[in-house]
């Protein structure tokens, strides 16, 4: 029982890992708390199920469509919104992000309200029930396909970041962004990329929410603090150790949901993230 | 002095409105009424703490829920509404001392993700701990008397209003100001920090406490949780927003604003406000950071040294 309850919690630590990745990714490079990052998990998310909806897409092939889309999505939000953000100085630029993310979250949720309701909803399909029996172990198929994404997509932008030419100058602008604005690198243009990005993997992470588990307009706070939770374990820098930090969340839910009740699985997290946010400001694995 | 002359004119409009249920007022204006005193303290109280210190608190709702909780369970239990206030104020702020010296040990955007935390936190464990709603007895709805309710909103926007000004204009509260400009700098001139944070937290979480009693006293039934929910921090900060976050008078000019324009829009298209509401908190953040109260200084043409950015 419990080894199940573990193994349904790295399931779900993967999607916990890739809904911090985007988040990490446009708080390290751009230092701005995006705290509507949850609501746009969310978008994704319904975004995915009327793919799958209306063109009967595959739910996993609905992320063709799902990710490109909130890449798109995530430039428009740069140009109108962020991209005077960061202007400011950096002090400015955080309280202001957070402040504007607070406001967008509360927009996006009313539009969600206002065009889908304040159902819950999730993808079905066809192989939607089916699981893996290993010894006593029932592993869902979607739940399994879910968190070998998540792992592939986060690879994947590790290699971006690691070999692409923009991902380095991304990695560069983290790193100092006046040292790369000095060596010709267009920092407005990292921003703009990572911003993009991080949009694009929330989208995909909230196409996995709607697979495995469900989306309702008002699942934005709890997806944004799950990511938060993440960042602040596994620190900022290195995309696979927030895919760690995800895993290590996921099965410290589980573990403590089977300890102390399932309702306070959300509070055991959030409490960890305080006491880590405390102890170690610049969190376990970070530099 | 202008923060003087502001708090004498909101001190009159506030005994002005004293009158109010005397002149036989029908009851939804009075209820409309209550509901922007009631924002004007939680305005005012997050002010305190965010527009003074320059700590954004976005727990702010954990305060507000906790002085809720406590005062309507000794409420219901018999004990004189006024007391069961103090003690949900004194929970309030107990609870903020107690997370505050650790809370404070993070700086600014830490701050504010580690109070949102806290705020869930609690919303959820009260959540889990007390999931069936509250409803008053019914002897006491029968007896319900809508203008208590508002006297003691009424003197509550007053205490809110009486306290900013004296804190504005004393030490401690030039210190706050300090400390939200640059406090490395604050401290090097000789401000304790932590001890003047501590302070802000401590008159902001009793005063957002005091609202939660009123909320409390005002409300025939709710969940528990609904005091603690987000959207409370939400609208204590959009009120700031609007008025103007660091001034005395900002969060009273918010506060009636907010409500007012928020009645209004949800008459006209139910549940859309809060998409309007989000819209336009984001462009004062972004365009008018100084809220009402720097739009009508830039009106009058008197930007210059006084045109500053206080978050």
């Amino acid at each position: 029982m419990l080894a199940q309850q573990l193994v349904l919690g790295l399931l779900i630590g993967g999607l916990y890992g890739l809904a911090a990745a985007g988040l990490s990714l446009v708080f390290g490079v751009m230092k701005v708390l995006d705290v509507a990052h949850g609501e746009l998990i969310m978008l994704g998310g319904y975004a995915a199920f009327w793919a799958v909806a209306i063109f009967g897409l595959d739910p996993f092939g609905s992320l063709a469509l799902v990710i490109p889309l909130s890449l798109l999505f995530g430039v428009v939000l740069y140009l109108v919104l962020f991209s005077f953000v960061v202007r400011a100085d950096e002090e400015t630029r955080v309280k202001n992000s957070l402040l504007i993310g607070f406001g967008l979250a509360l927009a996006f949720h009313a539009l969600a309200v206002r065009l889908w309701t304040a159902d819950e909803r999730s993808i079905v399909t066809p192989y939607g029930g089916s699981v893996i029996l290993v010894g006593d172990l029932a592993i869902p198929v979607v739940r399994l396909l879910s968190l070998l994404v998540a792992f592939l997509l986060i690879g994947g932008l590790h290699l971006l970041l690691a070999r692409w030419r923009w991902g380095k100058a991304i990695r560069a602008t983290a790193e100092d962004w006046q040292a790369a604005l000095l060596t010709g690198i267009d920092v407005r243009r990292a921003y703009l990329l990572a911003f993009a990005l991080g949009t694009g993997l929330a989208g995909a992470a909230g196409t996995l929410v709607s697979v495995g588990y469900s989306i309702s307009p008002s699942i934005g706070l709890e997806w944004t603090l799950k990511a938060l939770i993440v960042v602040v374990l596994a620190g900022l820098g290195s995309m696979l150790g927030t895919f760690v930090g995800g895993l290590v969340l996921g099965v410290a839910e589980a573990a403590s949901a089977a300890a102390f009740g399932g309702p306070y699985r959300e509070v055991v997290g959030l409490v960890i993230f305080v006491v880590v946010l405390i102890a170690r400001p610049r969190g376990l694995f970070g530099r | 002095m202008t923060e003087r002359r502001w708090a004498l004119g909101i001190l009159l409009a506030l005994g002005a409105l004293a009158f109010l249920p005397l002149s036989r007022a029908r009851d939804d204006v009075l209820n409309f009424v209550f509901l922007i005193l009631l924002s004007i303290t939680l305005a005012q109280s997050w002010n305190i703490v965010a527009g003074y210190a320059g700590q954004v608190n976005l727990g702010h709702a954990a305060f507000f829920g906790l002085g809720a909780l406590l005062a309507r369970v000794l409420w219901i239990r018999g004990t004189p509404i006024v007391v069961a206030m103090l003690a949900g104020a004194a929970l309030a702020t107990a609870f903020a001392l107690l997370i505050g010296a650790p809370a404070f040990r993070l700086r600014g955007a830490y701050f504010a993700i580690g109070t949102l935390a806290l705020g869930e936190i609690l919303r959820t464990t009260v959540n889990n701990v007390l999931p069936e709603i509250s409803t008053l007895p019914a002897a006491t709805i029968a007896g319900y008397q809508l203008r208590h309710r508002y006297y003691l909103a009424l003197a509550l926007a007053a205490v809110s209003v009486v306290a900013v000004t004296v804190l504005a204009g004393s030490r401690a509260g030039l210190g706050m100001q300090a400390i939200r400009e640059d406090e490395e700098a604050a401290e090097a001139s000789g401000v304790g920090a932590l001890r003047l944070k501590l302070t802000a937290l401590a008159l902001s979480t009793a005063l957002a406490g005091l609202a939660g009693g009123l909320f409390a006293y005002y409300h025939i039934s709710y969940y528990p949780s609904h005091p603690f929910g987000p959207h409370w921090t939400f609208d204590a900060l959009l009120m700031t927003f609007i008025g103007g976050v660091g001034t005395l008078q900002g969060p009273v000019l918010g506060a009636i604003l907010y409500v007012v324009l928020k009645e209004y829009l949800a008459v006209r298209w139910v549940d859309f406000h809060l998409l309007i509401f989000g819209a336009l908190f984001i462009a004062i953040v972004l365009l008018l950071p100084g809220g009402l109260v720097q739009a009508a200084e830039r009106a009058r043409g008197l930007v210059g040294r006084r045109g500053r950015r206080p978050l």
